[in-house]
């Protein structure tokens, strides 16, 4: 069984490369290029995959998955400007293909040593534009 | 591998009648969805690509090249239009959401090769919403 849990969270980036000229990074990632930032409600979605419990009915309870979403992802990275403030941003462009990478790294620790398996992670930049990421397969 | 959807909106209007039903069968199925003067509906499209994401650039590909794909091969032939008049649904093929997502599938692997040069992104997903209600998916199929 799947069971997702969404959090949100309001970040400023910038896409950019300081070792390449205005002009490049200007035309490989538009607008978005402007080292002065702009900024995204950002919309997650983190996906668990397990079987409910027996005895709870449960995969997971909610409020534990709650908790890991908000100490990994919606404390240190609410309200922040990534590039400056939350590593590894200061040297990988945070592009919304890089935050979900992120992301994964960041929760794939808590899950998989037990019946829970971090499924995916959907990270929504906008209402029109949306990444899943599910790990790199082997 | 990672997958980037964008999402697209179209109005257009189609009516479901089958040219080789009998007017009877094709009421009795399609109900009112064959009322001869058609209707619309504000589709919601999505478009998925699927690849590695490129290690200097942190990005799967550019969005913007989807995006003109996307408008020259699609919303410019659909928007505002009525779909029993697109030379896909001449003949016998009804322009129901299932048919609707198959053309724009064949539309967009058409022109995906002068898009997109190299063997990554590969096209992963079509889905519309043809309203809150009714979804038609399609997984891409690579050769």
């Amino acid at each position: 069984m799947l069971i997702t849990r969404r959090a949100d969270f309001s970040s400023s980036h910038a896409c950019y490369r300081a070792d390449w000229s205005q002009e490049r990074n200007r035309e490989v990632f538009g607008s978005s290029a402007n080292p002065r930032g702009h900024g995204h409600n950002f919309v997650l979605e983190v996906t668990l995959e397990g079987e409910p419990d027996t005895v709870t009915g449960m995969v997971l309870d909610l409020k534990n998955l709650k908790g890991i979403i908000q100490r990994e992802v919606v404390d240190p990275m609410d309200h922040r400007f990534l590039n400056h403030e939350v590593p590894p941003f200061d040297r990988v462009v945070p592009t919304t293909e890089n935050i979900a990478v992120e992301i994964w790294r960041r929760l794939a620790p808590h899950f998989g040593k037990g019946a829970v398996r971090l499924h995916g992670v959907r990270l929504w930049e906008t209402e029109d534009l949306y990444v899943d990421y599910h790990g790199e397969t082997p | 591998m990672m997958r980037l959807t964008r999402r697209y909106r179209f109005s257009a209007s189609h009516r479901l009648h089958s040219p080789v039903l009998t007017e009877e069968a094709n009421q009795q199925l399609y109900g009112k969805c064959n009322n001869p003067y058609g209707h619309g509906h504000d589709y919601v499209l999505e478009v998925t690509a699927r690849g590695p994401v490129d290690q200097e650039t942190g990005l799967l590909m550019r969005a913007e090249v989807l995006d003109t794909l996307v408008e020259r091969g699609v919303l410019s032939h659909f928007r505002q239009s009525n779909l029993n008049d697109a030379a896909a649904f001449q003949g016998n093929c009804v322009p129901t959401t299932e048919n609707l997502v198959r053309e724009i599938e064949r539309r967009l692997k058409a022109g995906w090769p002068a898009a997109f040069a190299g063997p990554w992104p590969v096209l992963d997903r079509v889905r519309i919403q043809e309203t809150k209600r009714n979804v038609f998916q399609t997984t891409v199929k690579q050769q």
